[in-house]
């Protein structure tokens, strides 16, 4: 009963969905591309890319290791975002405070909407955590230190620990790279930890979870608190880095944009989450010129991915390099 | 003047007439999300969409054709059922023997999809749409002033919501439904053609949709985005009210939206999140919701 493809349970390296040498030599190459992008990509187009990568590789902890599809990220990531813009801004928190306030809140809020939200399973955790994302956006839309529909602006950006100075693009690009390595390498870690081998065990047969003796609720709900986190580290990063706190972060449809995301990469692969969120940002770039609405062309991904590849492009390719080392 | 709680009472039986009327529209999206979740197993992301393509339908009927409230009201969400059946016929059916999330965002792509095409065609604008000549005007109750538009939309409702219960409860056709929900294989064995039972179902569903959207066009703006929070506050109602009743899903829809009117007079900054504050409780004291059995 889980979306993820998902197969028994694998070792380290076979999460990344390529065997052993090659999967140490590709991350490497990742490594070394993303330190030389800004090189040849315009760093704000990368930290964009960077940080909705950490937030779909977040939300793809939950549904790709647990196997809860949460509908309701982009409170956290949004929530996030304002509460570091506001720290910084009106309490003069330096960055790295602020952004460890905006992951404060986001953990605290995913305390309380996993606390409820896993009561209910399948289909209503879905609709649950849609509602109540819901709910945190028509707060933020009515609080006042959110000023509503203009968001919280200019953002001062400050020095990172009173040496870094953010306000330089490069600089910035690898505070975020390294905001992004730490999630990731946390998201590995959680994964590949006993703790993970467990969540996985509730994603591919809960009752007999249960009936081994483990307490599925509190395994659901620390993953949620992480995964809440992580998605909250996202958006405040991204407060930070755009200088900008809105609603849009906040709405529906950002957590639908970060499902598309992991679904197109591929749900259950730690990379996938990464390459969807590269593809969707830069196809919003490149279709902004265009006459097709936003929308439309994520509805249509949506409908490709479901009906035509389920397991997203590294999901596709993990896939087939499997079936081909079986021959 | 007369007070209640320290409240003009037509301030009051006011806002509890508006909260009458999102009841209405609530009950009805909850009933059809209900019907085609209990045969379908599929969680209709499109049934906002359904509703707003009823009140765009209705206002292009008007505008394009010159074809009145009263044959749209039969038209429009005929028309949606049809487009309903294609989703059925051409998505939906492919993703029956799969988890359930793939037909949420499945409907949900589409949503997305016909939102922002009708967005970028029709303007995000509102459009006025007038009632009929017949129900235009308003009487007075004594305590309070009923348009009586808005009375109908109520009555109307109810009515709806009444005949697919009975639909359900007591033709043979419910009777086909109900027990292709319970043991689908069964039925299909016994010679019914469920699949023909699922578009039909689904058609249902989408046309009750379209039928409050026909209803919400001269009370609200006619606008391509009047559906996509709705579906969300529907989505609450129906965890409060559980799937599993057709009568749980119809109470639950009016009984919340009472409460959201009442929640506007007392504490209006509140209004807004109510119906999510009643979901959280439900969660925690009944996590099945008041109606529903844990599937």
């Amino acid at each position: 009963m889980s979306i993820a493809t998902s197969t028994p349970l694998k070792t380290a390296n076979d999460a990344l969905g390529i065997g052993h040498l090659v999967g140490r030599a590709l991350i490497v190459l990742a490594l070394l591309a993303l330190i030389a992008a800004p090189l040849a990509v315009y760093p704000v187009f990368l930290i964009k890319i960077l940080c909705f990568a950490l937030f779909a590789a977040a939300f793809n902890l939950l549904v790709g290791y647990v196997g809860l599809l949460s509908f309701g990220h982009a409170a956290f990531f949004g929530g996030a975002a304002y509460i570091t813009a506001h720290t910084v801004k009106e309490w003069g928190f330096t960055p790295e405070l602020g952004i460890l306030a905006g992951v404060a809140f986001a953990a605290t809020l995913g305390l309380v909407m996993g606390f409820l939200a896993i009561r209910r399973q399948g289909i209503y955790f879905a609709m649950v955590t849609l509602a109540l994302s819901q709910m945190v956006y028509f707060v933020f839309l009515q609080a006042p230190f959110t000023h509503s529909e203009d968001g919280i602006q200019s953002v001062p950006q400050g020095l990172l620990f009173g040496i870094i100075d953010l306000s330089k693009p490069l600089p910035l690009y690898y505070t975020v790279l390294g905001a992004f390595l730490l999630g990731m390498v946390l998201i590995w870690r959680v994964v590949n930890s006993p703790f993970g081998n467990i969540l996985a065990a509730i994603r591919e047969n809960e009752p007999r979870a249960i009936s081994l003796g483990y307490e599925v609720n509190r395994y659901k709900l620390a993953a949620f608190v992480i995964s809440a986190a992580l998605a909250g580290l996202a958006g405040a990063v991204k407060a930070i880095a755009f200088q900008l706190a809105s609603l849009v972060d906040v709405t529906w449809q950002m957590s639908g944009e970060v499902i598309l995301m992991t679904l197109l990469g591929g749900i259950g692969t730690l990379l996938g989450p990464v390459v969807g969120a590269a593809l969707v940002t830069a196809m919003e770039h490149y279709f902004a010129a265009t006459s097709i609405p936003a929308p439309v062309l994520i509805g249509g991904c949506f409908v490709a991915c479901v009906m035509l590849f389920r397991r997203g492009i590294v999901g596709e390719i993990r896939h087939r390099l499997k079936a081909r080392s079986s021959r | 003047m007369t007070t209640l709680f320290g409240l003009p009472i037509q301030a009051i039986s006011g806002q509890l007439l508006i909260g009458l009327i999102n009841g209405s529209f609530y009950a009805l999206l909850s009933l059809g999300l209900a019907i085609i979740f209990g045969l379908l197993r599929v969680i209709n992301f499109a049934h906002g969409t359904q509703y707003m393509l009823g009140a765009v339908t209705a206002w292009l009927l008007l505008t394009v054709l010159n074809i009145g409230f009263w044959p749209s009201l039969v038209l429009a969400p005929l028309i949606v059922a049809v487009a309903g059946l294609l989703i059925e016929r051409l998505f939906l059916r492919y993703l029956y023997g799969l988890d359930h999330l793939y037909s949420l965002l499945l409907t949900f792509g589409l949503a997305l999809m016909i939102e922002g095409l009708m967005r970028d065609g029709f303007g995000a604008a509102g459009k006025p749409y007038s009632p009929p000549a017949l129900l235009t005007g308003v009487v007075n109750l004594g305590f309070m002033i009923l348009p009586i538009y808005r009375g109908f939309v109520v009555v109307a409702s109810l009515i709806a919501c009444l005949s697919v219960w009975l639909l359900i409860e007591k033709t043979k056709l419910g009777a086909y439904l109900r027990a292709a929900t319970e043991n689908s294989g069964l039925v299909q064995a016994f010679g019914v053609n469920v699949p023909k039972l699922l578009t039909f179902t689904y058609m249902l569903g989408a046309g009750l949709a379209a039928l409050a959207g026909v209803l919400a066009a001269p009370i609200y703006q006619v606008s391509p985005l009047m559906g996509s929070n709705l579906i969300i506050i529907v989505f609450a109602v129906v965890v409060v009210g559980g799937m599993g009743s057709i009568m749980g899903a119809i109470v639950t829809g009016y009984a919340l939206g009472l409460l959201e009117g009442l929640t506007k007079v007392f504490y209006p900054q509140a209004s807004s999140i109510v119906i999510f504050v009643v979901m959280a409780i439900v969660l925690l004291v009944r996590p099945a919701g008041l109606f529903g059995r844990e599937a």
